[in-house]
């Protein structure tokens, strides 16, 4: 038993160590985004970057889980003759979970792994050290404007998926599976609420906020080269994505507290 | 925390060269450990104002990471550094802004901004001291690339740069706002010998023109004394020996003799 605890010390005090390091890196981007200039250029260059540039693969993304989720529905309501509910289901679950979600896991992909990689690669060829002996702050410079492009980027970027996945989902719903346009959409209309779309853009904040510091994170610390930053880039993903996951269960129960789903 | 700095009389090692003037830069009892290594146990050193002071000693002898405690860049484990009298050591990042105004410092490889331009990379330290007159930005980066002898290299990127020419850049950017003070980490190294030499004779040029302080680490025996008013030897973590170039030649301590003569017989393996 004690040889248990033991061997599971050290991978505990080092999660704790990572958590604290996240926590103290936020604080810190916090207090720097109050309290010290912006650098509004190189904000603009992250909003094309993390937000711009993402929407191709948003949009992909968005059409086809609103195209399939709708087909899927459609296949299960249809035998008990709620065909005309597809909408309904299709743009809740997008705005509630599917949008979020799917978004913040693309974005932790493309974003968080190219976050991590350059910091990482700044890190190990000495440029941030070069950033601090030149009396520029790091985390002022650069993990403020990224996390500031991504609060910003991630609730435009699961609006546009939301929009996206529903009017794939009207398409196939009514082009393919033969499903009344006019029934489609007074289900949805009715049972979608505002709440939901606030849920869903409160989740595209959280999950931003998780990406951009485990993102940086990762290429704060990198050491050990090329190894080393490919090694932090794959860690940035996984950690992202499954803080993603993980959160999203906690955030669903908060929210459905705040906005009971179904509720009219 | 402000701290008096050190009388020349504290660092009571013989073979440090005091004077009375106010020193730039003090270190007293250093120490660090990386790991299980001990690199630097217990290094005391003076360097006064406008004064160049080459650390030689061998690779992975604790060069680099002196100078790099000089800065604020890395923690010490224990003792002080002060900087024209101020206490660096337990500073955080953002009080040692001020510090860092005042020394600049040039990094073995460059440590260029590798998305930026030369003149960028040049023009960096002005524009985040708020300089925005894109016709001063120029001219200051005109004048810097004068000095480094790189005239019209303003757009070139970093990758296509040799590694002399971003040595040249990487000191351009760090003197570009007249520091009191440049430490060289490995100036010449992966040099050839004529580029080299024209590296010490810009750290040369430097000291003239600007009257700056240089702290020169290198293990290259040459670059020392072509550049260097007083050498010191770091040698297992420690100050071994501080003097002129004449001093340590002169100097018929075996270990000294040893690195001038790059002699190995195994001693210190």
């Amino acid at each position: 038993m004690v040889r248990f605890f033991n061997a599971l010390g050290a991978p505990l005090l080092s999660f704790i160590q990572y958590l604290g390091e996240l926590v103290m890196l936020a604080t810190d981007t916090f207090r720097s985004i109050f309290t010290h200039k912006l650098r509004w250029k190189l904000f603009l260059n992250q909003v094309v970057e993390v937000g711009l540039l993402s929407q191709l693969v948003v949009i992909i993304t968005g059409a086809f889980t609103g195209a399939v989720f709708s087909a899927q529905t459609f296949f299960q309501f249809n035998k008990l003759g709620m065909g005309s509910a597809v909408g309904a289901v299709v743009s809740v679950s997008l705005c509630r979970e599917l949008a979020p979600v799917l978004t913040a896991l693309m974005v932790a992909g493309r974003v968080g792994a190219a976050m991590s990689a350059e910091i990482g690669t700044m890190k190990v060829t000495e440029q941030i050290d070069a950033l601090r002996a030149l009396a520029v702050y790091p985390v002022d410079y650069l993990v403020v404007p990224r996390a500031l492009a991504m609060m910003i980027s991630m609730p435009l970027l699961v609006a546009e998926c939301i929009a996206v996945g529903i009017a794939a989902g009207y398409l196939v719903a009514i082009f393919m599976l033969d499903i009344n346009g006019t029934y489609y959409m007074a289900n949805m209309v009715r049972w979608t609420r505002s709440r939901d779309i606030i849920m869903g853009l409160s989740k595209a904040f959280c999950f931003g906020i998780l990406i951009v510091f485990i993102s940086c994170q990762k290429g704060l610390t990198t050491h050990e080269g090329a190894v080393g930053v490919g090694r932090a880039t794959t860690e940035a993903v996984v950690n992202a994505s499954l803080a993603v996951l993980i959160c999203n269960f906690f955030l669903t129960m908060m929210f459905n507290i705040i906005y009971p789903a179904g509720y009219q | 925390m402000i701290e008096a700095p050190p009388s020349p009389n504290v660092l009571t090692q013989p073979h440090l060269v005091s004077d009375n003037s106010s020193p730039m830069i003090a270190v007293r009892s250093l120490r660090k450990k990386i790991g299980q290594q001990e690199i630097l146990r217990g290094v005391d050193l003076k360097i006064s104002s406008g004064e160049t002071l080459a650390i030689i000693g061998r690779s992975g002898g604790g060069k680099s990471v002196l100078l790099k405690h000089m800065v604020g860049l890395m923690e010490p484990d224990g003792g002080k550094i002060w900087i024209q009298g101020q206490n660096i050591i337990g500073m955080n990042e953002r009080q040692l802004g001020a510090i860092r105004q005042k020394v600049g410092i040039l990094f073995q490889g460059g440590a260029l901004f590798d998305s930026m331009t030369v003149e960028d990379n040049i023009a960096f330290p002005l524009r985040e001291a708020g300089e925005r007159d894109p016709k001063i930005l120029r001219s200051k980066v005109a004048e810097m690339l004068e000095v480094m002898e790189m005239e019209g290299e303003e757009e070139k990127m970093p990758e296509s740069l040799s590694g002399g020419m971003k040595k040249r850049v990487g000191l351009a950017r760090a003197i570009i706002r007249r520091p009191l003070c440049v430490l060289y980490d490995e100036p010449t190294a992966g040099l050839d010998p004529v580029v080299a030499d024209s590296i010490n004779r810009l750290i040369r040029r430097l000291q003239q023109r600007f009257g700056m302080t240089s702290v020169v680490v290198t293990h290259d025996m040459k670059s020392a004394f072509d550049v260097a008013d007083r050498i010191a030897y770091l040698h297992e973590g420690q100050i071994y020996f501080t003097g002129t170039a004449n001093q340590l030649q002169q100097s018929t301590d075996p270990l000294i003799q040893d690195f001038l003569l790059g002699r190995s017989d195994g001693r210190g393996d």
